[in-house]
């Protein structure tokens, strides 16, 4: 059993789960309450990485943040080492592939609260802010759940954009995923079984916190 | 004072209403589909109008030539519906203090309790909207619009749950309300007794214009008829 893995990998999921919902509240806020025509293309943006192909995602994420591009050479200047092969790269690169994880679930659960609620608390001189904070994140609680443990689950299982981008470094970026092909690679079947069941135990487990999450007490049918 | 100007567009309909509002008391006369709603909507500030103006006692709140529309909540302004739009996730108490963020903690609770007396819902106050009935949830509606303290209260058939006489008792206790505190008022209803009852200025409004505006007896002249007739013995 590689401890280092499987505290690496929950470690990334934590991180990116913790610092998507704060970028996806406010996101998918503004798409529901917005009323630009603009936002359709932001939506599209925010939508993108669920039809891109991970390996895509991933080398492009290596060549802007390598040494290639300004923006890389500015990280590189700024942080002291560059982003791509590091656990900083890896964060920003899932952030970017669960980005429609976090997204979507809100931006159905934002929707589905009454608009009255929120002309009513506009007129009582709620700003933007105060409408999400006490009134959309609160009766738009299981979809806050289920944003969360997607992206959870999505980074645990993460692996196209893992290997393009941080490669595999032990203790900085080889994730759960990443030593499954590994051990597959290197034929050693009972060494992957395991690591195959603890993604398993946790997809399951996380699933199913969903699910009771969101289920009506009595049952659907009540 | 309401002055607007007024055209807006939605599917199919289309509202075009120029008028003035000076008394303190207005009651906007009108069929179903008139569009007595989106006028309201136009008015609070929550819809924009394609073309048009909204001042109050001389504040420009919307004008599109001059690309000016104040928010809802900076207008001094309340909506009160038929649908309630009660916070299901607070209590009463804290939907009438929801408003009240810029006042300490005993004037809110002052204020909430002043609100629900008048409405006469203190006994309320711990309860959540799923436990109310129509009629109640109404009457906490109204309490969370006025402890806004707004210059102008508009009210959208807001008494529809409640029966003829708590609908009659609350209004009048209202009216006295709002009178001692000059806030203007403009209510809209499809019920002509309502217009006749208030003895306020009547508005007219039909297929998205307003057609006639002055006292009950002089605008409502045809419907007063219309409802004689049907009363008459056969």
């Amino acid at each position: 059993m590689d401890w280092q893995a499987l505290t690496l990998t929950l470690r990334l999921a934590s991180i990116t789960s913790f610092v998507l919902l704060a970028i996806a509240v406010p996101l998918a806020a503004l798409l529901v309450l917005g009323r630009s025509r603009w936002l359709a293309l932001l939506e599209a943006i925010a939508t993108l990485p669920l039809v891109l192909p991970p390996t895509v995602l991933g080398f492009f994420l290596l060549v802007l943040l390598g040494p290639r591009t300004a923006v890389g050479r500015g990280i590189t200047a700024l942080l002291g080492h560059p982003l791509a092969f590091s656990f900083s790269g890896l964060v920003v690169g899932s952030i970017i592939y669960s980005l429609p994880f976090a997204v979507q679930p809100l931006v159905a659960g934002f929707g589905a609260v009454d608009t009255t609620l929120v002309d009513a608390a506009r007129l009582l001189g709620a700003g933007p802010a105060r409408v999400v904070l006490t009134l959309l994140v609160p009766l738009a609680k299981r979809s806050l759940l289920a944003a969360g443990t997607l992206t959870f689950l999505h980074t645990v299982g993460e692996f196209g954009v893992v290997l393009m981008l941080g490669g595999d470094i032990p203790g900085a970026t080889r994730t759960l995923s990443i030593l499954l092909y590994n051990q597959v690679e290197n034929f050693d079947y009972a060494a992957a079984s395991q690591t195959a069941a603890i993604l398993l135990t946790l997809s399951v487990t996380a699933l199913a916190a969903i699910y009771i999450g969101s289920r009506p007490r009595g049952g659907r049918r009540a | 004072m309401l002055e607007f100007a007024l055209q807006a567009r939605r599917g199919h309909f289309y509202l075009q209403a120029d008028g003035r509002f000076t008394s303190d008391w207005t009651i906007v006369f009108g069929p179903s589909g008139a569009g007595k709603s989106t006028f309201l909507r136009l008015l609070a500030g929550l819809d924009q109008p394609d073309q048009g103006s909204v001042a109050f006692n001389g504040t420009t709140w919307t004008d599109t030539t001059r690309s000016i529309h104040r928010k809802p909540g900076h207008r001094g302004v309340a909506l009160v519906s038929q649908q309630p739009a009660l916070f299901p996730h607070m209590n009463v108490a804290a939907n009438v203090e929801y408003g009240l963020a810029g006042l300490d903690r005993r004037q809110r609770t002052s204020r909430v309790n002043e609100m629900l007396a008048l409405v006469e819902a203190i006994g309320l106050a711990d309860r959540r909207p799923r436990d109310l009935s129509g009629g109640e949830a109404q009457r906490v509606a109204l309490a969370r619009a006025l402890a806004i303290s707004p210059h102008l209260l508009l009210l959208d058939e807001p008494f529809s749950a409640l029966d003829g006489k708590g609908s009659d008792a609350l209004l009048s206790r209202l009216q006295s309300w709002l009178g001692e505190r000059r806030i203007q008022t403009v209510l809209v209803t499809h019920d002509a007794t309502d217009a006749y009852a208030s003895g306020a200025e009547v508005a007219l409004l039909q297929e998205g214009t307003i057609a006639a505006i002055g006292s009950a007896e002089a605008v409502l002249s045809s419907e007063r008829e219309r409802i004689l007739d049907r009363l008459r013995p056969v």
